[in-house]
């Protein structure tokens, strides 16, 4: 079995952006394994512009922004094997449980059949996959027509097709909004684009450009309540909602359309990751992660997609760096209390018997020890005295009108100086504060004009000024993130 | 050598059409092993027969005919047709390619298993339910019988999981014991009536309410698509002609049996065996006098995803109310769960649409039995028709008033149960009519298409060696490959539209409902069948999947 220190799961741009970083961090036994015909992932079909505004100052179209990136790995030489299922991810069959079991990832392809490769660490960059109609339990008959956002955008762009010619959009997720230009622009007519909620899912910017710019109405608290047509769609009934999401009896309009088009959010595909033994968000459905985006199972980081659904590819990027940093970093670590230590910790380790030295390996509790193998270099953790803060671990709390946090939690040994914590709101705020408070003292305060759930929203925690509220013999904390009117 | 290894399909040029009795004089040392199939190769037409060696012959890989008379399907007098590839249909038809004959089954829609024999539970019940001494109770029986037998011969998901029905309120406990009494006296075995703590110990999810349950541990699993293409399949593969987008229209008595027309030419045949589902009324009507009416009955279900296919690990019932089984939960034969289905009466045959009510429906039934159903896990939701008789009572039998018409109507629930042994009945009632002899070729066997999940690893790299499209993913949420498409898209009454590769390998039964399979999955239909990407259809008919091309694409 081939052995990598660092097996990346996906060649979107998540798992490319970590792979090139791990690289640029030192690390050259890396693999990418790719489903797809090519790397890239959804950006591939995503052929409007507007990415890379962030990362490369310039605007870019999908293709383009994943060519930069395509082309950043094949000048590293990283190794990218594409047609390639990932089938599961499992710890090493008999490995003690507290030891630092090899991850083994078993892959198939057309060239290799069905086989396992060993890894040290790996890090999830699957991305997400659409909600399909079935999960929104839209009455009516199951016709050909109806089609997720996403597929009918990669028929348009990617196969050179035209799903349908007289189109009804519901959910106005980016790719509804992108979708109902394109379509438009191929010839077809896009009528109507409802959306349930009192506010678009989407970013503003595309409501401007793909919807105001062609005339397309958008229909805020309305949704599809029948769908006509027993072989192809021939109409679609939606209908206004009240507050509590019900349709109100006497506003359904029907339209005559052939195609009824779904952007009705994305959901991280985390069932290998589930396979694995990792924790799950039920709010984003993704992995709970820590500081380094490292998920509960040891050396098993995520990033992109499959952790959060993001709004802007460039997010995606530069937390996927992140997650193949700190893969390094885990790496070496483990490399440090492996050779470091000299063999007699390794023997021990894998002999189960020296407790000592898999516990400084393990880093859990004897977190001063892996300090000590991670080699001392962080500067960070140099200048940071504090002994007592370095065990502390800061649960993050999203409240009121925050939904969720990455990280989760941080451990204040692990952590940067700069910690950037991303979340969604759950409404439409304005003129509002984001406010965290550490055990109950508020530490930061910002005001925002506009937040919307369609906007991921980041806030940036300095190391100082947590330890500057925390207190010596505390190792608990909690970070309550929330937003604020006055 | 085992009969499939030495079967070798044929492919005959356009003008070289001749009907599979010509093969059979011609060439001598050869078996015909399935009939005429029209398809389309690379967007060519093609009629093509399966043939067997025989037994002092080696197997035949290629064939060249002489050119004989150009024949139309349809043409001459068959023994029995069939209308109707749902699972009754089928079932006789496999029953019936016992016997030497020239048998055809007509069916409206593009494929089997489009009607009711697609949406329904996919239960196969004990027994307990019916009357004691109707003949829905006696086929329920027999079908729960030779089930297991049958999904071993002919390689069909089936799983002998056992049954509860559910009693939650103290008073209704006599009603429990009416049902574990008339299940003795139907014959069926093992039936316990368990005490709320026994029955919990084996279901914890069991409703807090529960007082007792009566087990069933007859009671099973099917996949119902599995099922009926399995017995079609067979069908086909012993000589049965299947002709698909063929409506049947009108059916008059003739001197000597029966002309049957429809929207594909006219056929003649002695015997009409009506297995119409829903339209059986329509059927049995246009010959005789003594009408019968039959209501689509329509239940709604919701499907959840496999994260919750444990739930339970039983089917649940609750008891019945007065509209059939009330919500059951189950787990499938692919390890999802089913909550279902309502009880509505309609009129339209085609109505197969959902209803916000009925989805409400389930919403409030379906925690009768069971708790915490996680209902935020529905992947999608359908409804099916039950062919309700007023009588409710299977109608299996010569009409009175038009000999040669045989009626196989009224077939709801228990159904799909029943239907092994329905065949096995029809099939039965024509050999004596028809003194069928015993069709020496019969092959009782029929491989499913290959799970390559089963194999070990090595078994499996050996296949993608042999076959790479093996190691080809197609549908990410099921993991089926590129190879199980193809097997399914050419074998007998292979798949011609994305409903028909999914019923076949459950590409596009997933989580994600086809969004990532369905361009890729139009790609190999679009390959290896020659269909226009215009032309392909998610179920036949005006279900196309693309209207056009890009404009640029189409400069």
């Amino acid at each position: 079995m081939k052995r990598y220190d660092i097996v990346i799961i996906g060649a979107g741009p998540a798992g490319l952006a970590a792979a090139v970083a791990a690289f640029d961090d030192g690390a050259r036994s890396i693999l990418v394994l790719e489903r797809d015909r090519e790397a890239g992932g959804i950006l591939n079909q995503c052929i409007h512009n507007g990415f890379g505004l962030h990362t490369f100052k310039e605007e870019l179209t999908g293709p383009e922004y994943a060519d930069r990136f395509v082309r950043q790995a094949g000048e590293r030489g990283i190794e990218c094997r594409l047609n390639t299922m990932v089938m599961d991810i499992g710890a090493e069959p008999g490995a003690a449980p507290d030891a630092h079991p090899m991850k083994y990832v078993t892959a198939m392809s057309r060239e290799d059949g069905l086989y396992q490769v060993a890894a040290r660490a790996v890090i999830l960059a699957m991305g997400c996959r659409e909600r399909p109609r079935g999960a929104l339990n839209i009455p009516g008959y199951r016709p050909a027509g109806i089609y997720s956002a996403g597929t009918a955008q990669r028929l348009v762009n990617m196969e050179g097709y035209l799903p349908g010619k007289k189109v009804v959009i519901l959910g106005s997720g980016d790719i509804g909004l992108i979708m109902a230009r394109r379509m438009t622009l191929e010839g077809a007519k896009v009528q109507v684009v409802a959306e349930l909620m009192p506010y678009s899912g989407g970013l503003k910017r595309n409501i401007v450009q793909c919807l105001d710019d062609y005339g397309i109405p958008l229909k805020l608290s309305h949704t599809v309540v029948d769908i006509q047509g027993k072989e192809r769609v021939e109409g679609v009934t939606i209908a206004r909602v009240d507050e509590n999401r019900r349709p109100v009896a006497g506003t359904e309009e029907t339209y005559e359309c052939d195609t009824l088009l779904l952007s009705v959010g994305l959901i991280p595909e985390n069932e290998l990751s589930a396979g694995l033994g990792v924790e799950l968000s039920p709010v984003t459905s993704g992995p709970v992660v820590n500081e380094s985006l490292e998920t509960n199972v040891e050396g098993v980081f995520a990033c992109g997609n499959v952790l959060h659904v993001h709004d802007l590819v460039d997010f995606v990027s530069e937390e996927a760096a992140l997650a193949g940093k700190n893969a390094v970093a885990y790496v070496r670590r483990l490399e440090a209390a492996e050779g470091g230590a000299g063999q007699a910790a390794r023997d021990e380790a894998e002999g189960g018997a020296g407790q000592a030295a898999r516990d400084e390996a393990e880093g859990g509790a004897g977190q001063a020890a892996r300090d000590e193998a991670e080699g001392g270099s962080d500067s960070v953790e140099d200048a940071v005295k504090s002994a007592d803060n370095e065990s502390a671990v800061v649960e993050i709390s999203p409240r009121s009108g925050v939904r969720y946090t990455v990280p989760s939690h941080i451990r204040m040994s692990h952590m940067q100086e700069e910690q950037v914590v991303r979340f969604r709101v759950g409404d439409v705020y304005k003129n509002c504060f984001i406010r965290a408070y550490l055990n109950g003292r508020q530490i930061v305060s910002r005001k925002r004009p506009v937040m919307a759930p369609g906007e991921m929203e980041q806030l940036k925690l300095k190391k100082g000024q947590l330890l500057e509220y925390m207190e010596p013999g505390t190792d608990s904390y909690c970070l309550e993130i929330k937003v604020e009117e006055k | 050598m085992d009969d499939m290894l030495a079967c070798r399909y044929m492919t005959l040029e356009p003008a070289k059409h001749r009907k599979v009795a010509i093969f059979r004089r011609k060439m001598s040392g050869f078996e015909v092993f399935y009939g005429l199939r029209e398809h389309k190769v690379r967007g060519n037409p093609r009629v093509s027969c399966g043939l067997k060696a025989m037994d002092d012959m080696p197997a035949c890989r290629y064939m060249t005919l002489e050119p004989a008379k150009q024949v139309k399907r349809g043409i001459g007098m068959y023994d029995v047709i069939i209308i109707g590839a749902g699972v009754s249909g089928s079932a006789i038809a496999r029953e019936l390619s016992r016997f030497r004959g020239r048998f055809c089954v007509l069916e409206k829609e593009e494929d089997v298993c489009c009607g009711t024999s697609k949406a329904n539970s996919g239960i196969v019940h004990a027994g307990y339910d019916a009357m004691p001494g109707s003949l829905m109770a006696k086929l329920n029986v027999q079908g729960n019988r030779r089930m297991k037998a049958l999904s071993g011969e002919l390689d069909f998901p089936f799983r002998q999981c056992g049954s509860f029905v559910v009693c939650t309120e103290a008073d209704a406990m006599p009603k429990l014991r009416e049902l574990h009494e008339r299940g003795v006296k139907n014959g069926v075995e093992g039936l316990r009536i368990l005490p709320r703590e026994e029955a919990l110990a084996m279901e914890p999810n069991l409703s807090d309410d529960v007082v007792a349950v009566l087990f069933a541990p007859t009671a099973g699993i099917v996949c119902p698509f599995g099922l009926n293409i399995a017995l079609a399949e067979n069908a086909c593969t012993n000589g049965v002609e299947f002709y698909f987008d063929t409506r049947v229209q009108e059916i008059r008595k003739q001197e000597e049996g029966f002309s049957i027309k429809t929207s594909k030419g006219d056929y003649e045949t002695r015997y009409v065996v009506n297995a119409a589902g829903v339209y059986a009324d329509m059927f049995h009507n246009m010959v005789s006098e003594e009408k019968i009416c039959i209501t689509p009955r329509k239940g709604e279900y919701f499907l959840l995803d496999k994260s919750a296919g444990g739930h339970v690990t039983r089917t649940i019932f609750s008891l019945p109310g007065k509209y059939g089984k009330g919500i059951l939960v189950t787990p499938t034969t692919h390890g999802n769960l089913l909550v279902g289905p309502t009880a509505t009466d309609i009129s339209d045959k085609e109505g197969t649409d959902t209803t916000a009510d009925g989805m409400a429906a389930i919403r409030e039934k379906a925690g009768v039995s069971v708790k915490n159903l996680p209902l935020r896990s529905v992947i999608t939701s359908f409804s099916g028709l039950r062919a309700h008789e007023d009588g409710h009572e299977f109608i299996i039998k010569e009409v009175g008033d038009a000999p040669g018409f045989i009626d196989c109507a009224g077939i709801e629930s228990p159904g799909l149960t029943s239907a092994p042994a329905i065949g096995v009945m029809v099939a039965d009632m024509l050999k004596g009519k028809l003194d069928l002899q015993e069709n020496p070729g019969f092959v009782p066997r029929r491989t499913g298409i290959l799970n390559p999940a089963l194999l070990t690893a090595e078994g499996r790299n050996r296949l993608i060696a042999d076959k790479p499209a093996y190691g080809n993913i197609i549908c990410r949420c099921e993991m089926i490959s590129e190879g199980e498409i193809l097997d399914a898209v050419h074998r007998p009454l292979g798949a011609k539209s994305l409903d028909g590769v999914k019923r076949r390998t459950r590409a596009g039964m997933g989580r994600c409902q086809s969004g990532f399979c369905s361009p890729r999955t139009m790609e190999i239909l679009h390959r290896e069948l020659g269909i226009g990407m215009e032309e392909l259809t998610k179920s036949g008919g005006g279900s196309k999947m693309i209207t056009g091309g890009r404009k640029e694409a189409a400069l």
